[in-house]
């Protein structure tokens, strides 16, 4: 393990939450690179691991990197992997959300919508495809899944209880 | 097709506070589906068709993309003030929470019993995001165009995988100058 250079790391997040657009998984693999295979702050396996943790945590997916830092560097770690993830939307964010809602009716504003809508429908198909081919092992894995998207689609029930449900039946080895 | 501008709720701060607390502390597996589930369908502050405009627009933007959604929706009710109310409690709870699971992991991270009932969990968190396309894509027209616009940006991000970068590179353009001729 090297040295933990705080300063360097804060420097290397912040430069990567200006180039996530689309998301952070689009940055998953430059994270990767830096914590694992340049500074071996962690190993693959513990890297992994606490990726899938932070994905069933509540909250946005992206915390996995909060809990990088916690792990590496405790608070002051937390501040340094979790402050560069609020730039971005703390400053383009506000100004583009403001001028969205200075001008709702800008011709160029409704077609950059418009014309974009789709294509995150598509994104966000594609993130559930690879989200279910890398958590479901077999059939009973996309069995679980399908009965979630059924349930949902048909019923206001509260997901709490599929995620209880999905919970039982692992504990059961169902999966 | 036309957008029907619906009327401004008023939202308090507060109210954006206690309304993004309750998606943020729900939002297991991607905070897409409950983000919805709050905004259009318990609060009906924000009509589909707005919640999936505001969501394109955090997307384009850099940075998780909820959380940009977080800011504009905050801000869009109550200012920047109200941004920022939204802003701490979508981050704020869960990196508490965060934090209190990397000490458990550190304690019990390898129970199998734990790993279990991950694996199923993670199973049920697919189906929810799964079944939140299906309920925005609703709100597309019933014309071939965003159709395809929307096949092709899966087609190459989730089937070819490519970078993201060159796909939007690609697309966006074309779907916004689709979009700016239809709408002359």
């Amino acid at each position: 393990m090297d040295r933990l250079d705080l300063g360097g790391l804060f420097l290397h997040f912040l430069i990567l939450w200006f180039l996530a657009i689309g998301g952070p998984s689009t940055i998953f693999p430059d994270i990767h690179r830096y914590v694992v295979e340049v500074h071996h702050l962690l190993t693959n396996a513990q890297f992994a691991e606490l990726y899938t943790l932070a994905q069933v945590a509540p909250g946005p997916n992206a915390m996995y990197v909060t809990l990088i830092g916690w792990y590496l560097a405790g608070w002051k770690g937390v501040a340094a992997t979790t402050i560069p993830l609020l730039v971005p939307a703390t400053t383009l964010t506000l100004l583009v959300g403001h001028l969205n809602e200075r001008y709702p009716n800008a011709p160029i504003g409704r077609a950059i919508r418009r014309g974009l809508t789709p294509i995150t429908l598509g994104l966000v198909f594609a993130s559930s495809t690879i989200l279910m081919r890398a958590v479901n092992h077999d059939w009973r894995g996309y069995l679980i899944t399908l009965l979630t998207v059924a349930v949902v689609l048909r019923k206001s029930w509260n997901p709490l209880w599929l995620f209880a449900a999905g919970a039982l039946a692992g504990i059961l080895s169902f999966v | 097709m036309e957008q029907t501008e619906s009327h401004k709720p008023n939202v308090s701060r507060f109210a954006l506070f206690l309304a993004f607390s309750r998606i943020s502390l729900s939002s297991f597996g991607g905070a897409i589906f409950w983000a919805r589930r709050e905004l259009v369908e318990r609060q009906r502050w924000l009509t589909e068709r707005e919640f999936v405009e505001l969501f394109t627009l955090g997307q384009l933007l850099p940075g998780p993309n909820v959380l940009n959604l977080a800011v504009m929706v905050g801000y869009r009710f109550a200012g920047w003030t109200g941004g920022a109310a939204a802003l701490a409690a979508f981050l704020g709870w869960p990196c508490l929470v965060v934090v209190g699971m990397g000490v458990l992991y550190q304690h019990y991270g390898a129970l199998p019993q734990v790993q279990q009932a991950l694996t199923g969990m993670s199973s049920v968190a697919a189906g929810l995001l799964l079944a939140t396309v299906v309920k925005l894509a609703m709100v597309l027209p019933r014309h071939w165009r965003p159709w395809l616009f929307g096949a092709l940006a899966f087609v190459g991000v989730g089937v070819m995988r490519w970078p993201l970068l060159w796909v939007m590179g690609a697309l966006a353009p074309w779907a916004v100058y689709a979009a700016w001729k239809e709408q002359e």
